[in-house]
């Protein structure tokens, strides 16, 4: 009889040893990107004709601007992981598969500093 | 892999269904968002950059070929969270058989395709407003 739990036997296999934190973060982001995309779309569609000070208003407002940068960091991070899982089904050539997910995690690293930055400013700004 | 060995399935062979043309839109709008998330994060920046930089995004969005990308990135959205709700369902066991699938399957793209044409034309009603 083995005395290891079940949970103990299940935790860190698959060959990176990683692969449901990989499936669970890609749901945690999925289901917290349901409602920000809505709020999204509905923010976006209200700022077509804006003028450039309605816009920096809008982003400005503590509110919006947390919104805002919760969508932008869930989408990048759900979207590479999307990402990933299409890197590794589909280039199976070593170097091009390691440099591609490489590239992606750094796109969405330097895309969600860009974007804090950028909200930081209006919203200090205004 | 170290060969040239033939990829599981071969989609040449199958004939094409409701249900993988829809799980092969899932992926491909998934990348085509992800390709606007680029665009997203310069139009934050262009917020922050000043009136001028704002203006400079104003007048690409007004460019034909920029429209359509939008276009295609409002469609590609709602057709990926509506798909990625049936996806979560799917997650916790719910909805597998044929029936469902296919039922689910017409729910969402009609859903997604609805909705995208709602956002056209209220987009237009605004900037007709503006």
């Amino acid at each position: 009889m083995s005395l290891r739990s079940p949970l103990s036997k299940a935790v860190g296999l698959g060959s990176a040893g990683h692969g449901f934190s990989h499936w669970w973060w890609q749901r945690v982001t999925a289901i917290a990107l349901i409602p920000l995309s809505i709020w999204f779309l509905v923010s976006v569609l209200s700022l077509i004709g804006a003028s450039y000070n309605d816009a920096v208003v809008w982003l400005g407002s503590a509110f919006n601007a947390t919104l805002m940068l919760l969508f932008v960091f869930a989408a990048l991070f759900h979207g590479q992981t999307g990402l990933q899982v299409v890197i590794e089904d589909y280039i199976h050539t070593k170097w091009l598969n390691l440099s591609l997910l490489l590239l992606i995690k750094f796109a969405a690293a330097a895309l969600a500093l860009y974007a804090a930055l950028s909200v930081f400013k209006v919203v200090l700004g205004a | 892999m170290q060969k040239e060995r033939p990829l599981s399935p071969h989609l040449q062979v199958y004939k094409p269904q409701l249900t993988s043309m829809l799980s092969i839109l899932h992926r491909g709008t998934g990348i085509f968002l992800s390709l606007g998330a680029p665009f997203l994060v310069y139009w934050l920046a262009a917020i922050a950059g000043g009136p001028q930089a704002y203006e400079k995004v104003h007048t690409l969005a007004q460019n034909w070929f920029v429209t359509l990308l939008l276009l295609g990135w409002v469609f590609s959205l709602y057709y990926h969270l509506c798909n990625g709700i049936r996806h979560l369902f799917w997650d916790v066991g719910r909805g597998f058989d044929i029936e469902d699938l296919y039922k689910s399957g017409w729910m969402v793209l009609g859903a997604a395709l609805g909705l995208t044409v709602l956002t056209v034309i209220l987009a237009v009603g605004r900037m007709g407003g503006a």
